[in-house]
């Protein structure tokens, strides 16, 4: 989120889509409720079914699965249009008056410039600002941006000529920033959200020195190819491609542009999402046409504003923000490839260079990737890690390519991975294709589960449909480790609002269950005597890592949090104000980190949670000044315990308040400070006539609407595709209806439908407020709440295959088939798309083949992620999980 | 017998009703009667572990403290004082004692063995010992220090960590230091699904 929950009281508007927040985030939305109760906000929602949220809502519209770029496009399109923008906002506060270079080219037939099909990449070298100065006056000579005139065959060949190869995949320095991308998967804030894939030798930058016209009038400038991007997105368009009635749709972006009403700037609203965006090959753009959407409006970093990523789990958050996933490290901090032979090349790379109108300021907060990357090395390998051998940068592994989620089962079922460990992580259940991800198994060597019940991935080797004489084929050697559940561990999580809270335990662990972070020291200790005794390969990282723990084979969550937190390894005094900090005290904050050893940081973005006054992330103030919900005293929120991201941007350009009843933060000029009842997430001296720009992440300091180069791997802007199965051929350009980057996996268990094998119904997935995921199977309130597997169908599919309510029904896709009962409903209703008929039913994901109810026998055993597609978003690699094709018929 | 407050009260409720006997209505005392079950337990503040809400929960447990008693959970429910949360749970929240207390836990470590089709029961030590042999095994055959190119990459590909969503910011932390430490490359999360 780049708000909060709270927060969201502040808001005049809401657009809810691609999340269900009254169903899986309750205690949450009730503060959607207070805005409605409150300001008399409107609430519109747009979800594939009329869910609980819907129910709360002023205006719903019933969505095809996978087509909410059009949807979202289209509002572009009707806002611009209708002059329902922020243009202080937009031409101060973005980068919709940078000049783009010539070349480019917009995706009339589905591609930008660049492509090339041979490796299905990007040459981005177009996909760049022009460098300059002031074009205002220039508008008449330039020469427009053209989309392609001659199909794929002539963008190939342009590819082509100009070497476009894997390099574009490329990493730019500062890619990946910009608002809204805080909830997509990994790619959370800043420059961590780019693709780790190699780079070329002369991968191009982004030019120091950016052409403009402020006029926005430039043919080439961002707002006229923004405009001329979305101008295919009529209302017509987004009927067909959407399924969304062409007056309802109207209805919606006229209500939710509403706020913008004759530049009005106090009015504010608010975009909420979940997995319901991300889990698409295109889930990083859809929330990217919300960001533009916001940029446009003016709602980013004010009160009642933002992109807001509801996420689905309780830590989450946590787990992306520490690197707990292959292409970063903590804080977002690059995993380095094996072109950064040293780490000076390392920090070249990944350290972003001003790139800005001349005469804007711009804070470039990523110059400072050194700092927190030699503090992290230093937190690691403390003495070990020296000036000499590079803070120890080469005990880091690099990756070159692909890591992810989908790449471990695929590697692991070419039999490359051979050893997996599995903590609290049901990899089986979560799939996709969860068949082939229970075949994977079967070819590993060992498997290590850490769990605090029976599940469906430690039991693989029985999982339904393994007969007695294959069980006795399987090799693998499987180890179930009894773990601790959340009331027997303290520590800290990380909600979606980006507060870390500190929890107690409550009981000690039954039995001979262990703490977590016991087992993995315990089996890391071991593993680091054998080295030590042995020898092996390169043992240097493993035996010189740091283990400062009090209890060295119980290390405590407490001690951990101050290694994140950072220390002092040598006496500092700031400069400025003289005050010092003593050789092994705790750092109040980031701001200490120093890139020459004399700072440790376990993750730069926590620094603060644990300072010297103790554990910031336990406090308990329950005061609200300023009634805002901002809570300064409670818990402790990343970064700097800021509420509200990028809250400069809620001031307007000499740094007063767009609406001064909602006040976060202002520009003092008698105290040359910016203060405020938040804390300014902005360079604290910077005076507003220096217009230094609010978004401090990127290196242009403004909201990226066009993403430049290598920012994202399939466009700079978001161009509306179809799901990889899907019932139709895009509207808008038949001959490219996927995404062009999207490549499908191509094992033997990998099959994709298409609608002519008579795979035609779209299948969408979703959780219940009685379950959570596949643990409370195993609780018994909850599976009286909602005992059993059920598919919810439209009546009118219903009617036609002649299916009942309770009847037991067959959802056959082209991996596998679900088996369960027939909830025939009118939440979901019967949709045209391009003219045709088209039935959505949907699944929710929570039976397996153990929980209370399966072991009783009371229910078919299967998982829904049988269904699902092995294919992912090209950005963020997050897997299909909604609209992919199914056949049903009664079981 | 000593006549306490509670056991007058108690007589005079056998005795007859409240009202006739003693001419005033006797409710708000037998109310007083019937102590909160939470009144003498231990107040752990802690957070619900479902979604990114993340509510805040009050566990109340019973035990004298003393070295060799496990406290009991004997209520579950949400923090009045939690800002986001205001004392609600959802269902899953509201359930929250039947997870801590539940049969169904995993209790001791077992291991099945390659074509088996049960598990046996194996001591931590062992299980500890084989998972670290087989674990330094993969990765001393499969370690690669120089790439095709001969740029070092220092990376172990045969090994794969998969972390869950209710791991601590802090545990996440311990498996990013030791995972690296081995040089793992396929480290993933619920945060990519």
């Amino acid at each position: 989120m780049t708000n909060g929950w709270i927060d969201i009281k502040n808001t005049d508007m809401m657009l809810i889509m691609g999340g269900n927040p009254a169903e899986n985030h309750p205690c949450g939305f009730k503060w959607a409720i207070e805005a409605k109760r409150t300001r008399n906000a409107k609430m519109i929602v747009v979800d594939p079914r009329f869910t609980r949220t819907a129910a709360t809502s002023d205006l719903f519209c019933q969505i095809r699965a996978g087509a909410d770029i059009a949807f979202l496009g289209g509002v572009v399109r009707y806002a611009i249009e209708n002059n329902r923008i922020a243009k202080d906002y937009l031409i101060n506060y973005t980068n919709a008056a940078f000049i783009v270079k010539e070349g480019f080219q917009l995706p009339e037939d589905g591609l930008y410039s660049g492509f090339d099909a041979g490796t299905q990449t990007y040459d981005k070298s177009t996909w760049n600002y022009e460098e300059g100065g002031d074009k205002s006056g220039e508008a008449a000579t330039a020469a427009p941006a053209r989309g392609h005139t001659g199909g794929a065959t002539a963008a190939n060949a342009n590819a082509a000529s100009t070497g476009g190869s894997a390099a574009s995949q490329g990493q730019q320095p500062g890619s990946g920033s910009g608002p809204g991308l805080t909830g997509q998967g990994y790619t959370g804030m800043g420059a961590g959200g780019a693709k780790a894939m190699e780079p070329t030798k002369s991968a191009p930058t982004l030019p120091g020195k950016v052409a403009y016209d402020l006029t926005l009038q430039h043919p080439r400038c961002v707002f006229q190819l923004l405009k001329q991007q979305y101008s295919r997105y009529t209302p017509e368009m987004v009927e067909r491609i959407t399924g969304v009635p062409k007056d309802q749709f109207l209805k919606a972006a006229d209500t939710f542009t509403s706020v913008r009403k004759d530049g009005d700037m106090k009015k504010v609203g608010t975009i909420m999402y979940a997995v319901g965006w991300t889990q698409h090959s295109f889930g990083t753009q859809i929330i990217r046409t919300a960001a533009i959407l916001q940029l446009m409006l003016g709602n980013i970093g004010r009160a009642g504003g933002g992109v807001n990523a509801l996420r689905g789990h309780s830590n989450i958050q946590g787990a992306t923000d520490m690197g707990g996933v292959f292409d970063i490290w903590p804080g977002y901090l690059k995993a380095p490839n094996p072109t950064d032979t040293d780490l000076a090349t390392y920090l070249k790379r990944v350290t972003p260079t001003t790139s800005k109108p001349e005469h804007w300021d711009s804070f470039n907060y990523w110059s400072n990737t050194p700092k927190f990357t030699v503090s992290f090395l230093k937190a690691l390998y403390g003495d070990a890690a020296t000036k000499e051998n590079d803070w120890a940068f080469n005990y880091m592994p690099k990756v070159d390519r692909n890591y992810s989620w989908t790449q471990i089962w695929d590697a692991m079922y070419r039999g490359n991975v051979k050893g997996m460990f599995a903590f609290g992580m049901n990899g089986v259940a979560i799939g996709p294709d969860s068949q082939k991800n229970i075949d994977a198994l079967k070819k590993a060597e060992f498997l290590v589960v850490g769990e605090i019940y029976p599940d469906e991935t430690s039991e693989f080797w029985k999982s339904p449909g393994v007969t007695p004489d294959e069980m006795k084929t399987i090799n693998t050697t499987v180890y179930r480790l009894p773990c601790a559940g959340f009331a027997e561990k303290d520590g800290s999580m990380t909600n979606s609002a980006r507060w870390l809270q500190w929890k107690n335990v409550a009981v000690p662990p039954p039995g001979d269950c262990r703490l977590d972070q016991d087992i993995v020291a315990q089996i890391f200790l071991k593993v680091r005597d054998l080295y030590q005794s042995e020898g092996g390969k390169f043992p240097d990282p493993i035996l010189k890592l740091t283990w400062a723990y009090t209890n060295t084979l119980h290390p405590a969550l407490g001690d951990l949090a101050k290694e994140l937190n950072g220390k002092a390894l040598a006496d500092l005094t700031d400069p400025k104000t003289q005050i010092t900090i003593k050789r092994g005290q705790q750092l109040p904050g980031f701001a200490w980190l120093k890139d020459d050893g004399t700072t440790s940081c376990g993750n730069w973005i926590y620094s603060g949670c644990w300072t010297e006054a103790g554990n910031q992330m336990i406090r308990r103030g329950t005061e609200d000044p300023a009634g805002q919900g901002i809570y300064q005293n409670w818990a402790w929120s990343w970064p700097a315990n800021r509420r509200v991201l990028y809250n400069r941007a809620s001031c307007d350009p000499s740094g007063k308040p767009w609406d001064p009843t909602r006040k976060q933060v202002w520009w003092n000029e008698s105290a040359q400070l910016w203060q405020g009842n938040d804390i300014p997430d902005f360079k604290p001296d910077s005076n507003p006539k220096d217009h230094m720009g609010p978004f401090i992440m990127n290196p242009e300091g403004v909201g990226r609407i066009f993403g430049p180069l290598a920012a994202f791997a399939d466009g700079p802007f978001p161009e509306h595709y179809e799901p990889i199965e899907s019932p139709v051929q895009n509207p808008l350009h038949p001959n490219q209806s996927n995404n062009p980057v999207v490549k499908k996996f191509k094992t033997a268990a990998d099959k994709y439908a298409t609608p002519g094998d008579g795979f035609n119904i779209i299948c969408t997935t979703y959780r219940m407020v009685e379950h959570y995921h596949y643990w409370t199977k195993n609780n018994p309130m909850n599976v009286q709440l909602v005992p059993e597997a059920f598919v919810e169908i439209p009546v009118e599919l219903a009617q036609e295959l002649g299916i009942k309510g309770n009847d037991k029904v067959k959802v056959t896709s082209a991996r596998s088939f679900y088996i369960a009962k027939a909830f025939v409903t009118k939440r979901i209703r019967p949709m045209t798309i391009d003219g045709k008929k088209v039935y959505q039913i949907g699944i929710p994901i929570h039976q397996g083949y153990r929980g209370i109810q399966e072991d009783a026998d009371r229910n078919a055993r299967t998982i829904a992620n049988r269904l699902s597609p092995t294919v992912t978003d090209p950005n963020a690699y997050t897997p299909e999980f909604k609209g992919f094709l199914v056949k049903l018929e009664k079981a | 017998m000593e006549l306490s407050r509670r056991n007058f009260l108690r007589g005079a409720l056998v005795g007859g009703a409240g009202i006739s006997l003693l001419g005033f209505d006797l409710t708000p005392a037998v109310a007083q009667l019937k102590e909160l079950k939470i009144a003498r337990a231990t107040e752990t503040r802690s957070t619900c572990p479902y979604c990114s809400v993340s509510c805040g929960v009050l566990i109340y447990t019973i035990g004298d403290k003393a070295k060799n008693v496990t406290p009991q959970v004997i209520h579950v429910e949400g923090d009045p004082d939690h800002p986001i949360n205001r004392g609600t749970l959802c269902p899953k929240g509201a359930s929250l004692e039947q997870d801590i207390l539940n049969p169904r836990r995993l209790l001791k470590p077992q291991v099945r063995r390659p074509g088996s089709d049960h598990w046996e029961d194996i001591a931590w030590t062992q299980a500890i010992d084989e998972i670290a042999h087989r674990t330094k095994k993969i990765r001393d055959e499969t370690f690669i220090e120089k790439d095709p190119q001969g740029r070092t990459v220092n990376r172990c590909e045969s090994l794969a960590w998969i972390g869950g969503c209710t791991d601590t910011n802090e545990f996440n932390y311990l498996v990013v230091k030791t995972m690296r430490a081995l040089g793992l490359t396929y480290m993933e999360n619920q945060a990519r699904v």
